[in-house]
């Protein structure tokens, strides 16, 4: 079994509801913008035969028990849960990522699976229960002891749980983030085919600003764009 | 081992392909030669669907963009980086010098940030002016045809600004500034410190119908498959080819050593096929080394021949010499104003829409040379490192950092698009004793000796460094912002970055009238060796506070013209 199926299936039981996610932005008309086809194609993302065979073998590896994924996929949840509008980690495959992340940047390994075992002593200590079994209440009342670094002290210097904390949730914000779901909650609105031309009127006036005549003399005019540039001998542009 | 030779003999053989290879490719061959061109790593064509990075989302990356296996991030398209398996390279004890290599056709230039700048005339004759390091043989009159020449051959936009030592040239027009610009601008104009418009190599409008519009992703380093932005492969190779050019291309051909007769000129070169594993040999009346800097001092010192006892164009023993790379520092703030944005494509074309260019007067300054200013910021895309501390930006703030949930989520994008950056990019002194050579003890897996660097900067570098994070503190305060991190003392050398981060390095076969002091001539011919050029960075005296890519085109379509014309005159 594929083992991004497989770590799906063994969530399938945390996930809250049905996933919401939603199409990128339609791509408008983006061959008359570029003037040429600048559709992407969906089959690869440009890898050599080497980074192929690389990200083969990684996926192809299995770092994280079933009690130190579902722990994590618990911890994520708690991190950035699901709510009204949009899904939480778990629906945006962050325990997968982070499965993933852990055999591409080893380093994390180590402080990941010390600080799962940390979480369930501290968890087994405090309510006789592994953490990913206590209540989301106990859970939280954990969380809230680790959840805060102490102001002005460098991370190096952060008591255990704290740092294990901090790189779980380092790791669950960049992996919702860079989800399709998590760029969506973002609004981040680019990476399509368009054409710029300068901040919103309404936005530079909120910002009490504006472009100045003489600045916006040198700008494109985007009416422009398609016709071919010609100079006279000084180098103005007269086409 | 036999080595395999090849029957026909080539009028020019280019070793490299990137920007002076490109170069030298496009103007030779259309000129009716004969050309060779060997490329050390594989084929590349941004249009090429399996090739292609850009447009492409971060979860379409198992690793989501971060920088395991390509230095600049999983869509970043350089083949290679400051560390390559199999081609390794040494550091002298106490010296340190990072070299980026990319194996590709169109090697660096399929990911560099586009920056676009014409040396100025005093960068032509800096020694004049402070006594330090050499003038070049040649002044900006001898180059300014030329970069005409590839202003309107590439595409550059840019504005006439009539400043004495940054020249104008042929431009498109440039984008307007974006949000977080505007606020450099106001910011920076309080310091009395100027901005214009970025120089760069993106086509705002067409130039030809052949190559495509920028259609503003922000994504040049991912080289654009609409052609629109400027890399050897798109630009200068397949219209050579195109355009009917005798051209064989060899790529995965990683080039040992010019060979040469026993009058002492080249007769061509020999290469292993990395796909083989086997050594060959090309002829060629004419060779044009364009391999980088550092690669191609590295195959000239390899060139050892009873008539070259000390490597090919060597008896000088200056190849390898006055290696220099651009200073590089950088800092960063938040900027309150710009939290809770109103969310819009910000995009924008792949790089700074405004910069600084070198605006002071070393007489009142502790440093020699200057630097330019580079802004960067905005609303872009996500990729790995995303959301890293963000948990943090509220100390800014004077709230409770940390937490979880929908608070931490809110957070996130209250954030988002706050933090402006800049960096300084700036002229380093050319030094003798900063230089690489041969290590005799290693070679890299296709048994060719490999390069040891000695590289140190020295107070002048780092004075200029402290000069930049001052300015940058004013600059960033006085756009409102809240500085992050601290400012870097002198134990760390003031933030300058190591030798070859900044991968502006030239000067390895600098150019001069005395054979005794330079490899090449004004034409970059190698005074031991008149049928071999170095049309790379290599012959470079002093590498300006300007990136080198269009000098670096400049002069290898100045020395194909004189090539040419030696090759009519049978000099050659």
């Amino acid at each position: 079994m594929d083992r991004r199926e497989s770590i799906k299936s063994l969530l399938l039981g945390t996930l809250a509801g049905g996933a919401l996610v939603t199409g990128c932005a339609p791509e408008e008309k983006a061959a008359d913008i570029a003037n040429v086809d600048v559709q992407p194609e969906e089959k690869h993302y440009g890898r050599t035969e080497k980074e192929k065979k690389n990200d083969a073998e990684l996926n192809a590896e299995v770092f994280f028990s079933e009690h130190e994924i579902s722990s994590i996929a618990v911890l994520c949840d708690l991190i950035l849960p699901a709510n009204a509008t949009i899904g939480g980690a778990t629906d945006a495959g962050v325990p997968e990522f982070i499965e993933f992340i852990v055999k591409d940047i080893p380093k994390h390994q180590m402080p990941i699976r010390g600080g799962l075992m940390w979480l369930d002593n501290a968890s087994n200590k405090a309510y006789n229960l592994e953490f990913k079994a206590a209540l989301p209440e106990q859970q939280k009342a954990i969380l809230d002891t680790i959840a805060y670094p102490v102001p002005d002290l460098p991370m190096s210097k952060q008591t255990q749980g704290i740092r294990f904390f901090s790189l779980m949730r380092d790791l669950t914000l960049t992996g919702y983030y860079t989800s399709k779901m998590g760029i969506e909650d973002l609004g981040y609105k680019g990476n399509v085919p368009s054409v710029w031309d300068g901040v919103p009127e309404e936005e530079l006036k909120r910002h009490g600003l504006a472009y100045e005549k003489e600045w916006l003399d040198k700008c494109i005019d985007q009416n422009s764009r398609m016709d071919i540039a010609e100079w006279d001998d000084d180098g103005n542009l007269i086409g | 081992m036999q080595i395999i030779e090849s029957p026909s003999e080539y009028d020019v053989i280019v070793v490299g392909s990137g920007a002076g290879g490109g170069m030298a490719t496009k103007v030779l061959s259309e000129a009716g030669l004969k050309i060779a061109v060997l490329e050390a790593g594989p084929y590349f064509d941004p249009k090429n669907p399996e090739h292609q990075t850009q447009l492409k989302w971060p979860w379409e990356s198992p690793r989501r963009g971060a920088n395991t296996v390509r230095p600049f991030g999983d869509f970043d398209s350089a083949y290679g980086g400051w560390e390559i398996e199999g081609e390794p390279y040494t550091n002298a004890e106490g010296t340190q010098f990072d070299w980026f290599r990319s194996r590709m056709l169109g090697g660096r230039t399929n990911h560099w940030g586009r920056i676009s700048l014409r040396f100025g005339p005093k960068d032509f004759r800096r020694k004049s002016i402070d006594g330090l390091g050499e003038n070049w043989p040649i002044g900006y009159d001898d180059i300014k045809p030329y970069y005409d020449k590839v202003d309107k051959l590439i595409g550059v936009f840019g504005s006439k600004e009539n400043l004495p030592n940054e020249p104008d040239g042929f431009f498109l027009p440039p984008p307007k500034p974006r949000l977080h610009e505007m606020y450099y601008i106001k910011g920076a104009r309080k310091m009395n410190i100027p901005v214009i418009p970025s120089r760069l190599s993106i086509l705002t409008k067409r130039i030809n119908s052949e190559r495509g519009v920028c259609f503003y992703c922000g994504q040049c380093s991912r080289a654009c498959l609409a052609y629109a932005d400027f890399s050897s492969g798109s630009c200068l190779i397949f219209p050579a080819q195109k355009s009917g050019g005798q051209i064989d291309l060899f790529v995965n051909a990683m080039v040992r050593e010019v060979t040469t007769n026993e009058e002492g000129k080249a007769t061509g070169v020999s290469y292993i096929n990395k796909d083989d594993r086997k050594e060959y040999k090309l002829r060629g009346k004419v060779v044009g080394l364009a391999a980088s800097a550092c690669g191609s001092a590295r195959i000239l010192m390899n060139s050892k021949s009873a008539q070259h006892p000390n490597g090919l164009g060597n008896s000088s023993d200056h190849v390898g010499k006055y290696l220099h790379d651009s200073t590089g520092a950088s800092r960063a703030a938040f900027i309150p104003a710009l939290m809770d944005r109103k969310i819009y494509n910000e995009d924008g074309v792949g790089g700074m829409h405004v910069y600084t260019p070198w605006w002071l007067d070393n007489k009142n300054l502790d440093f020699p040379r200057g630097y330019h200013i580079e802004v960067w910021g905005g609303m872009g895309m996500p990729s790995y490192g995303f959301g890293f501390g963000a948990a943090g930006m509220n100390k800014y703030i004077g709230k409770n950092i940390g937490g979880y949930g929908d608070k931490l989520r809110d957070d996130v994008k209250r954030f988002y698009g706050s933090v402006v950056g800049i960096s300084g990019r700036g002229e380093s002194i050319p030094m003798k004793d900063n230089y690489c050579e041969i290590d005799p003890t290693v070679v890299d897996e296709f048994g060719i000796p490999v390069l040891r660097f000695n590289y140190k900067w020295s107070d002048f570098e780092r004075k200029q460094a402290r000069h930049m994070h001052n300015t940058f503190e004013e600059v960033l305060t006085a756009m409102g912002g809240e500085l992050m991190g601290k400012k870097p003392g002198k134990d760390q050398d003031y933030g300058l970055l190591a030798p070859g981060r900044i991968i502006h390095e030239v000067g390895t076969t600098r150019m001069g009238n005395d054979p005794k002091t330079s490899v090449t001539n004004k034409f970059e011919q190698l005074h031991d060796a008149n049928n071999v050029f170095v049309v790379d960075g290599g012959p470079f005296v002093s590498q300006a506070d300007k990136n080198p890519t269009w000098t670096i085109m400049a002069l290898a379509w100045r020395t194909s013209e004189y090539i040419i014309d030696q090759i009519k005159q049978r000099n050659i």
